[in-house]
């Protein structure tokens, strides 16, 4: 099995209050942590599953700056083999079908593949797009929100999670992508033996030209869409004590509701 | 002085120190920061939600947890490779050791397993007896304790009562005694002790704790770290085999006291840890609180006080890793030179007197941080419902044990002392240089701007410290050794002046490396910790020349104490007032990355 694994360098907002960049086109990252986007760490976690149960290799693909290298070590850490980290300022990142052609490219240039593992979503831009598209671009088939999966010869099959507590159990030809949902697994944690080792492992730098992309094809001016700004919405809230006898507060509650086109 | 002179175990004290010849976290390589996040994941998802269960000693959580770190090569981060172990350099095992203190309990079995357990095997231990027992000790298959307080033996370590006698068949040594106040001793496996061969020659012993005649008396009932098990362990004619001898017969102390030294870095270490914890726990409390129609945290008092932790937290940081880097440049001097394992311990003898200093330390910046975390918290800090209450009772147990912060403290110069002996530091050299350079330093104009100031403030304690600790070591001489009031001012004198060395080369060394903007609050820090120092380190040498001196002589070196302390005070209130905010801002400790 060979598989490639794409995982996203995102703030960490649980731990600090989100201020908006002076740019205003994304949040003061110096206020944050940065660490790997939750449902890829699940994705991480099910490719080192999958590669110790059937053999094979798995490699990381990433876009994002130098510092996220600690990340993509901390994945090899656990038992992924090798890594390409894209780094190109042009991408337009926050348009995931530009996102996915990059992916792509990186991924064809590593030759045959099997299997495509990510995150359901980005706990930044929630898009929940780029594992489909990616897909798309790949030209091969897809499952997405998976909750479970069982690698079969040439296939798999990839139990997905719908609303409402359903399963939907589909069966798959390989080569495929996979969007992982978070509790798949339980993500482990990388050993010191295992860091040690992640130092060694080859950890390539590429560029758009590097993958042999356009870079018109994928920037700013290629994207349908427009990142206008960021901010955070006003918090207003109005509280109004009703004040008086339990019948007269009720009274007056209803008269609000009534008036409000509530009931 | 030439550079390798400075970096020598006590010399700091002797003259400046330059910012490139210290380690800072800032400095953490990517295998460092990546050991950090292992130990975040495994103490916030496996050790916190069991937190309650460890405090009763709920049957075998601490052990399985022991082992679950023993997975990741948490316990084994000092035991080398062809042992099972993941040896590691020493700015490691200090990350780890951080990372432990979130649960108080918890961190004190690890701490005994790991350090004090494991140690004298690895530093002391034979080829078989390392090949014996340190795989499974780095897995946490089998748990270590050690052994060394007796009932009449605490700080006295070697007025031991335990006995070993040989077996007339001369394969066992027949150990009987007790041992008091032993961590782990619910589930240890492997003991190591120390008895006197025939009631004379102290020596060190491995046992294994299955071996009969060995009993275990109830839990002592603790005031802190009630989740890690302390008993009395009862050895009746226990029979140790005679290869189980540990290191040379009669030469015990060497293990004692050499293992205890290393320990002493480590709790430092263990003491951040906790500053950083209090700091996340009082912040957020703060920011929630409303008193007054406003959350406390916006109380410029409360603010002081969250400062005053964060400036403990910098110094303690700052000063251990400092430690942790020397040690580290050491042992990778001298593990070029092939050296032996007990060697190793030599070379960190060679710092202990900065290991003796991280242990009063932080022991007792940890030991403030803590109360005024359970201060902030008002009668909800009182309350067991709130975790500051355990680490508030957790703390205290750091200024007693790995040696009390007296031995400790009287260790600091009656070290130097011996060193000055030896040759090894010119410490008299300094002194008799002082008289010149006090005389200097009647015309020079004090620096006004930062660092600059601070640099200056800092040269003028140090030679403080040479004017009280010169004059009482030639008042004395050798009959030194009995002023303990005088030995535990100087250490006190040592230690700030240490602590806010190491903060200032820290903030030098961020604003070298990463500009103004970064260097901005750390550099604020230094000044508040520099400024604060000046009035402690007055009182203190005015009191060791006062119960040195009298008269004329004693009014000769006031007038050189008044030179050296003199200074303008600026306003800390505004600083403190901002390093607040900075960790308002993020909850935490703010230099604290993740």
């Amino acid at each position: 099995m060979k598989t490639f694994v794409c995982i996203k360098y995102v703030p960490d907002t649980s731990e600090a209050e989100v201020k908006v960049n002076a740019a205003g086109d994304g949040v003061d990252s110096s206020r944050f942590s940065f660490d790997i986007n939750d449902a890829d760490n699940y994705a991480v976690e099910e490719s080192v599953l999958i590669k110790e149960a059937r053999g094979g290799s798995v490699t990381v693909v990433s876009i994002g700056p130098k510092e996220s290298e600690v990340m993509i070590r901390m994945a090899l850490a656990k038992g992924c083999d090798d890594a390409i980290r894209i780094e190109d300022r042009r991408i337009a990142a926050h348009d995931p079908l530009l996102v996915a052609k990059v992916l792509a490219a990186a991924i064809r240039g590593g030759g045959e593949f099997d299997l495509v593992l990510t995150g359901c979503m980005a706990a930044d831009d929630g898009q929940m797009a780029t594992g489909v598209a990616l897909a798309e671009e790949l030209g091969v088939a897809h499952a997405a929100m998976v909750k479970k999966v069982e690698v079969l010869d040439g296939k798999v099959k990839a139990y997905r999670e719908l609303e409402g507590g359903l399963m939907e159990v589909v069966e798959i030809k390989l080569p495929a992508v996979l969007t992982i949902q978070t509790g798949i697994n339980e993500p482990r944690y990388a050993p010191i033996r295992g860091i040690r080792e992640a130092q060694k492992k080859e950890l390539r730098v590429a560029g758009l030209d590097d993958l042999g992309v356009d870079a018109g094809a994928v920037d700013a001016g290629a994207s349908g869409i427009v990142l206008e700004k960021l901010y955070i919405p006003e918090v207003v809230s109005k509280a109004e004590v009703i004040e008086g006898e339990p019948e007269e507060k009720a009274a007056k509650l209803a008269a609000i509701l009534v008036k409000g086109g509530l009931v | 002085m030439t550079l390798s002179e400075l970096i020598k175990g006590g010399a700091f004290l002797l003259g400046p120190v330059d910012e490139k010849d210290v380690f800072t976290p800032e400095e953490f390589d990517d295998i460092h920061l990546m050991v950090k996040k292992t130990c975040a994941d495994f103490v916030n998802n496996k050790v916190l939600p069991k937190v309650d269960e460890i405090e009763t000693m709920a049957e075998g959580v601490a052990v399985a947890l022991l082992r679950e770190a023993g997975g990741l090569g948490l316990l084994s981060s000092d035991i080398p490779e062809e042992y099972g172990g993941d040896e590691a350099d020493k700015i490691t095992t200090m990350i780890i050791t951080e990372a432990m203190i979130a649960s108080g309990s918890f961190a004190a079995s690890f701490g005994a397993h790991t350090g004090i357990g494991t140690l004298p095997i690895v530093f002391f231990g034979s080829e078989a007896q390392k090949n014996k027992y340190l795989p499974a000790l780095a897995t946490g298959e089998k748990v270590a304790a050690y052994a060394l307080t007796e009932p009449e033996a605490g700080s006295d370590a070697l007025n031991s009562k335990s006995k070993a006698v040989l077996s007339a068949d001369g394969k066992y040594y027949i150990l009987n005694g007790v041992k008091q106040f032993i961590t782990n001793a619910a589930w240890a496996d492997v003991i190591v002790t120390y008895a006197k061969i025939d009631g004379e020659k102290f020596t060190a012993f491995i046992v294994d704790a299955d071996s009969e005649g060995i009993t275990l008396d109830p839990e002592e009932k603790k005031m802190g770290i009630k989740g890690s098990s302390t008993r009395s362990i009862i050895f009746e004619n226990v029979h140790v085999p005679v290869e189980n001898m540990l290191w040379k017969e009669g030469k015990g102390h060497q293990v004692a006291f050499n293992i205890l030294n290393i320990g002493r870095f480590k709790l430092g270490a263990a003491c951040v840890g906790g500053g950083k914890r209090s700091i996340e726990l009082s912040t957020d409390y703060a920011l929630q609180r409303v008193q007054f129609n406003q959350p406390i945290a916006q109380f410029n008092i409360i603010k002081n006080k969250i400062a005053e932790m964060a400036l403990k937290t910098y110094a303690m940081e700052s000063l251990v890793y400092r430690i942790g880097g020397m040690i580290d440049e050491k042992l990778a001097e001298i593990k070029a030179g092939g050296a032996e394992s007990s060697q190793i311990v030599e070379a960190i003898q060679e710092y202990a007197i900065e290991c003796s200093i991280a242990k009063v330390y932080c022991s007792e910046a940890l030991d403030n941080i803590v109360d005024e975390a359970v201060q902030i918290h008002g009668g909800y800090g009182y309350s067991q419902d709130y975790a500051v209450e355990r680490a508030y009772r957790d703390s205290r147990i750091n200024r007693i044990f790995e040696g009390t912060n007296e031995v400790n403290r009287m260790l600091i110069p009656g070290t130097l002392m011996r060193k000055a002996l030896k040759g090894e530091v010119p410490f008299m050299e300094a002194v008799f240089g002082l008289a010149e350079e006090l005389k200097k330093l009647k015309e020079v104009e004090a620096p006004t701007g930062c660092p600059a100031k601070e640099e200056f403030l800092l040269a003028k304690m140090k030679k403080l410290f040479l004017l009280a600790a010169g004059n009482a070591a030639q008042k004395f001489n050798e009959a030194l050794v009995q002023e303990q009031e005088i030995l535990c001012r100087l250490a006190d004198m040592a230690m700030e002046i240490f602590a806010v060395e190491s903060a200032l080369l820290r903030a030098k060394k961020i604003l070298a490396a990463r500009g103004e903007a970064e260097a901005r609050l750390p550099m604020m820090m230094a000044q508040c910790l520099a400024n604060d120092m000046i009035p402690k380190m007055d009182a203190w040498a005015g009191e060791i020349i006062a119960g040195t001196l009298a008269g004329e002589a004693a009014a000769k070196v006031f007038g050189g104490l008044k030179l050296l302390t003199r200074y303008t005070p600026i306003n800390t209130y505004t600083l403190k007032r901002e390093i607040a905010d900075a960790c308002y801002a993020g909850k935490k400790y703010f230099l604290e990355r993740r």
